[in-house]
């Protein structure tokens, strides 16, 4: 019981860390450069992505015996598209004012390499639970990436913290005097692009420190099991 | 009406190429600009692909959307989208691989990346904006003509952007760089540059 929780959780918090879908293997860029700009549309937009990743991985891996092997990638689509426009409804229904921020890149969540990238690789292979796990958790990883890189963006642009409008709702966010000081840049494409090259700089930074440090470690390891080894064999010796 | 006709043409030509270029301004179509952009010589055969399909498609896509306004559907537009592009890539590979042996080899390996190409989706809704009309048999609204220059010239801008990516990272791989930086990073802040050249453009067209 144990061992599967914990192969449960490692599915659940791969998306997260170990292979976060944005920083480590860099899909489904175009939305997350864009939406990037306020911390309230990453947010939105991380939300979506998740329901629909977690619906199309559900659905797939429910399908993944009845779908043939040629036709698998339209199929995939196919299911991905609906849930999308199910989405595209209901979001343009009940809460219009993240419709509109999230403009055309929410029928580009069809195309998002994420979605497609998890179908193909884990829900087509795997059971019902696991899928859905995946696709919680690279949502999850995809929302923490986006949200950490529109709330650098939107304090360095705009000089505010989470501004938003929202069902008759608004708070704009701003942090003192700070918008007087605010660059302009990072609220411009060319500020995004920054932005998430810097980003994905240190995450390599930090994985090489984390390899680095193992790497020493095993060498230290290794050297304190030889001296184990060597004392075992002078006690024998001696005895 | 020759002068308005040809400043509207003018319009979607800067307008697609400089100023709202589709990967710079518009981050369409991102993952094969930082993926096949390595060499000059494979970015261009990914960029007339690019520019081939979106030219194709948008024909389609205009044809659909006509269908879909006519019959009161326009909520199917995501799916009815997707999968024309699907089909017609597929399509228009067996076409080149029988008919045009030549252009295959140049651009088959791009073809199938296409289909998840957010570029290619995107010009089709982004298109969709101004919509054909029917009305009493007629076509109004948004013309043909209007959906395949702002598909052929959105292709262009692509190609333009990554050719000129592809250039500038043939050079930046002999240089010495941090090694946090090799790859994607060093890609990105290049494309950053190349992002505040281009959105100078944006006070051309009004």
């Amino acid at each position: 019981m144990g061992k599967s929780n914990n192969k449960l959780g490692s599915v659940f918090s791969n998306g997260i860390i170990s292979s976060n879908p944005v920083l480590k293997l860099v899909l489904g860029t175009c939305p997350t450069l864009a939406v990037s700009v306020s911390a309230f549309g990453a947010l939105g937009m991380g939300i979506a992505v998740t329901f629909v990743l977690v619906c199309s991985n559900i659905m797939i891996s429910l399908l993944r015996n009845v779908i043939p092997d040629k036709v698998r990638i339209p199929a995939f689509i196919l299911i991905i598209a609906t849930f999308v426009t199910l989405l595209q409804m209901l979001l343009q229904k009940f809460v219009p004012a993240l419709y509109d921020v999230l403009g055309i890149y929410l029928p580009l969540i069809v195309v998002n390499c994420i979605i497609l990238a998890r179908a193909e690789a884990f829900a087509s292979q795997n059971p019902v639970v696991d899928s859905a796990l995946d696709g919680f958790g690279m949502g999850l990883g995809y929302t923490l990436a986006v949200l950490i890189m529109a709330i650098i963006r939107e304090f360095l642009g705009a000089g505010s913290f989470f501004a938003f409008d929202f069902m008759g709702f608004s708070y704009s966010g701003e942090i003192g005097n700070l918008p007087n000081y605010a660059l302009n840049i990072f609220t411009l494409p060319a500020g995004g692009f920054l932005t998430f090259g810097i980003l994905i700089a240190i995450v390599n930074q930090i994985s090489m420190n984390n390899e680095e440090k193992k790497k020493n470690k095993a060498k230290t390891d290794a050297k304190k099991i030889e001296k184990a080894k060597k004392d075992l064999d002078k006690e024998e010796v001696a005895a | 009406m020759t002068s308005s006709v040809g400043s509207i043409i003018l319009t979607i030509v800067v307008g697609a190429l400089l100023a709202n270029n589709f990967v710079l301004i518009k981050f369409l179509g991102i993952c094969p600009f930082l993926g096949v952009s390595k060499k000059t010589d494979t970015a261009l055969g990914m960029g007339l692909a690019v520019i081939f399909v979106m030219g194709i498609a948008s024909i389609f896509a205009w044809l659909v959307e006509l269908l879909l306004e006519s019959l009161n559907v326009q909520y199917l537009q995501t799916i009815a989208f997707i999968f024309v592009i699907a089909a017609l890539v597929q399509i228009v590979e067996m076409v080149l691989k029988k008919f045009l042996p030549g252009l295959y080899s140049a651009l088959g390996v791009y073809l199938p990346l296409i289909t998840t190409n957010c570029a290619v989706l995107g010009v089709a809704i982004l298109s969709a904006g101004s919509y054909p009309v029917l009305v009493d048999g007629v076509v109004q609204g948004a013309s043909l003509g209007y959906w395949f220059l702002n598909g052929i010239f959105s292709g262009a801008g692509f190609t333009l952007a990554i050719l000129l990516l592809a250039g500038i990272r043939e050079r930046t791989n002999l240089e010495l760089v941090p090694k946090a930086f090799r790859g994607f990073p060093l890609t990105l802040i290049t494309a950053c540059i190349m992002s505040m050249a281009f959105s100078a453009f944006s006070g051309i067209i009004g």
